[in-house]
C-alpha cells in the first residue's frame, strides 16, 4: 500500500477515556485522513477520569464541566463518537468488529483502549448491600452524590486503602460525611510507596477526623433495611449507611483475548503499543508494555501513559518510527495536600526523606536501587518533583547525604 | 466578559470571550491546539503552557511558585510562562493576548 492510501483506511478506537479519545486527536494531527470512529459501553461524552474522586466529587458540577474535549472539536476534527455501544467481537481474519447490536464495522486499524473496571471482591452479603459502589465513571459518581444526598448519617465505610479509597474519602468528608477506610494490607499505600509515606498519610487522615484502620480483612457485609454493617476477621464491626469499594481492578483483556492476541498482565505490546497483530494496537491502563528506563514489563494506571501511548500509536498508525520512552507520573490531591510521584519505586532498597527549612508542610521521598535514583514521591513540593524527574532522566549519581541536607538548595547541580 | 486572544504554534488567532472559569477550560472548550489540560486543571501535568504578552503581565499576574516550578519542565519557558490552567477568567484579563507555547 502506498502512503496515501494507509492514511486513507477506517480506524476503529474501542475505549472512550483519556487513551482513545488522545488517540483519536493525535490521528489526526499525524495526518490520518480515513474515518475514526471512537466506541464506548459509557454513553457521557467523553470525560477526566482523574477529578471523580475529588473536585468533581465534592462540586456540584455536571459532566460538561469535565470533559475531555468539547464536542464540537469532535466535529471539527471529523471524529466519530459511538458511545453506549458494547462491542463482544474483534474478528481478526475479515477485521470486523461486532457491536451487540449485532452490526459489523470494518478497520484498518484498531485500536483497543478499553482500560479496566473495578474488582468487586467475593465479599459475602456484598450484592445485596444498600449504596455499595465502586468509582471508576461519571453515573458512579451520580450515585455516591445521591447516596450522600439521601443519607442523613452520611456513615461511610470506604473498603480498600489506595489512592482512589483515599481521595474518596478525603473528598466525602469535605462534603460532611463519617468516613472510616478499611485496609486489608498492614499500611495503606502498601503496593506503591514506603512506609513513612504511608504513615504520613493516615496521620494526614486522622488529622481531618477519617479513621484508617489497617490489617482489616472485610468477610462479610449484613444488610437491614437500609443500613449495612461490614463485618471484619477479626470482629469488628462498622456500621454503614453508604460503602465504597475500592480495592483496584481487573483489565478489560477479554476481547482482545477472545481475538488471540498476546495477553499478560494486560494486552502485550512492542515498544510503539502494538500487538502482535500489525494492525492492532492497544494503549492505556490495559496494554502490557516495555519500560526502556526500568528495562522491564509494566502495565500503568495513569492518564500519563494513556496520553502518551495513545501519541505513540498514533504517530506509528501514520507510518513513523517512534518508542515509547515516557518516563511514568502521577499525581495525587488529598485535603490540601498535593502529591507528585515520577518514576517507579518498585525494586529498592533505599529511601531518603529531604525536608525543606523554610517550610514544615513539604518534603519529598527519594527511593535508590543502590547509587540508582528510581523514583521520587513529593509532598506539596513541585520542585522536587522537578529536580526528580530531571535527575532520573539523566541517570547521574547522586551524593545521597547532600540530597539528604536541607541546608543544601534543591537544585540537579548541587546534588551530583 | 474578557476577550481573549490565543495565537497557536500554527499562526492560527483565536479570540475567546468568556466571563468565569479557567483560561485552560476555556482553551479547551474551543479546542485551542497546543492546550491540553491533560491533568484537568490541577497544575499537575504543565500541558496547558502559554506565554502572556510581555505587555499585559501585569493583566494575569505572575507564576506561582508551583506553576515556575512545573514550567522548568519546559524547554519553552520564559520569564512570561503561565500555566493557564492556575489563570482565572474575570474582566481584568480582557483584550489580552496569549501565545500557546507548543
Amino acid at each position: 500500500m502506498s502512503d496515501m492510501q494507509t492514511l486513507n483506511g477506517n480506524c476503529i478506537i474501542i475505549g472512550a477515556s483519556h487513551a482513545g479519545v488522545n488517540a483519536a486527536f493525535a490521528l489526526r494531527k499525524e495526518g490520518w485522513q480515513g474515518a475514526i470512529t471512537i466506541f464506548d459501553t459509557d454513553p457521557t461524552l467523553p470525560y477526566h477520569r482523574p477529578p471523580l474522586s475529588k473536585a468533581y466529587l465534592t462540586s456540584d458540577d455536571g459532566i460538561e464541566k469535565n470533559l475531555l474535549k468539547a464536542e464540537q472539536s469532535y466535529e471539527k476534527n471529523n471524529i466519530s463518537l459511538s458511545l453506549g455501544i458494547k462491542i463482544t467481537l474483534i474478528d481478526r481474519q475479515k477485521q470486523l468488529i461486532h457491536t451487540e447490536d449485532g452490526e459489523l464495522h470494518n478497520y484498518s486499524k484498531l485500536i483497543i483502549a478499553t482500560g479496566a473496571r473495578p474488582f468487586i471482591p467475593p465479599i459475602k452479603g456484598i450484592d445485596s448491600a444498600h449504596q455499595l459502589y465502586p468509582l471508576r465513571t461519571a453515573e458512579d459518581v451520580n450515585h455516591i452524590r445521591q447516596a450522600m444526598l439521601n443519607s442523613d448519617s452520611q456513615r461511610v465505610v470506604i473498603i480498600g486503602g489506595g489512592y482512589i479509597g483515599l481521595e474518596t474519602a478525603a473528598s466525602l468528608k469535605k462534603m460532611g460525611a463519617n468516613v472510616t477506610v478499611l485496609e486489608r494490607e498492614s499500611r495503606i499505600l502498601a503496593r506503591v510507596t514506603a512506609p513513612l509515606m504511608s504513615d504520613y498519610f493516615q496521620q494526614l487522615h486522622h488529622e481531618h477526623g477519617v479513621e484508617v484502620f489497617t490489617a482489616k480483612d472485610v468477610i462479610s457485609i449484613e444488610t437491614k433495611d437500609d443500613s449495612n454493617t461490614v463485618i471484619c476477621a477479626d470482629g469488628s464491626q462498622y456500621p454503614a449507611d453508604i460503602i465504597i469499594v475500592g480495592v483496584g481492578i481487573r483489565v478489560n483483556t477479554e476481547l482482545a483475548l477472545e481475538a488471540g492476541l498476546d495477553i499478560e498482565n494486560g494486552i502485550k505490546v512492542d515498544n510503539a503499543a502494538r500487538t502482535n497483530d500489525n494492525d492492532i494496537y492497544a494503549i492505556g491502563d490495559c496494554s502490557f508494555h516495555h519500560n526502556p528506563h526500568y528495562n522491564r514489563l509494566i502495565r500503568l494506571e495513569s492518564v500519563q501513559n494513556a496520553v502518551d501511548q495513545a501519541k505513540v500509536a498514533a504517530a506509528s498508525i501514520c507510518g513513523k518510527d517512534v518508542t515509547y520512552d515516557t518516563l511514568p507520573w502521577f499525581w495525587s490531591d488529598q485535603y490540601d495536600v498535593k502529591l507528585q510521584m515520577v518514576g517507579l519505586s518498585s525494586g529498592y532498597n533505599k529511601v531518603i526523606l529531604r525536608k525543606e527549612t523554610d517550610d514544615e508542610g513539604k518534603f519529598s521521598v527519594w527511593y535508590f536501587d543502590h547509587d540508582r535514583l528510581l523514583s521520587v514521591d513529593t509532598i506539596n513540593h513541585a520542585k522536587a518533583y522537578v529536580v526528580g524527574t530531571k535527575l532520573i532522566k539523566s541517570g547521574a549519581v547522586i551524593n545521597q547525604s547532600k540530597l539528604a541536607d536541607s541546608r543544601i538548595a534543591l537544585h540537579p547541580d548541587n546534588l551530583i | 466578559m474578557a476577550k481573549i486572544t490565543f495565537i497557536t504554534q500554527d499562526d492560527e488567532n483565536i479570540v475567546l470571550e468568556a466571563d468565569s472559569g479557567s483560561v485552560m477550560a476555556l482553551a479547551v472548550e474551543n479546542g485551542v491546539s497546543g492546550i491540553d489540560g491533560d491533568c484537568g486543571g490541577v497544575c499537575s501535568c504543565a500541558t496547558c503552557h502559554v506565554h502572556v504578552n510581555p505587555d499585559q503581565v501585569s493583566q494575569t499576574g505572575e507564576a506561582s511558585e508551583i506553576e515556575k516550578d512545573m514550567l522548568e519542565l519546559d524547554d519553552n519557558a520564559n520569564e512570561y510562562s503561565r500555566l493557564c490552567c492556575q489563570i482565572e477568567i474575570s474582566e481584568k484579563l480582557d483584550g489580552l493576548i496569549l501565545t500557546v507555547a507548543n
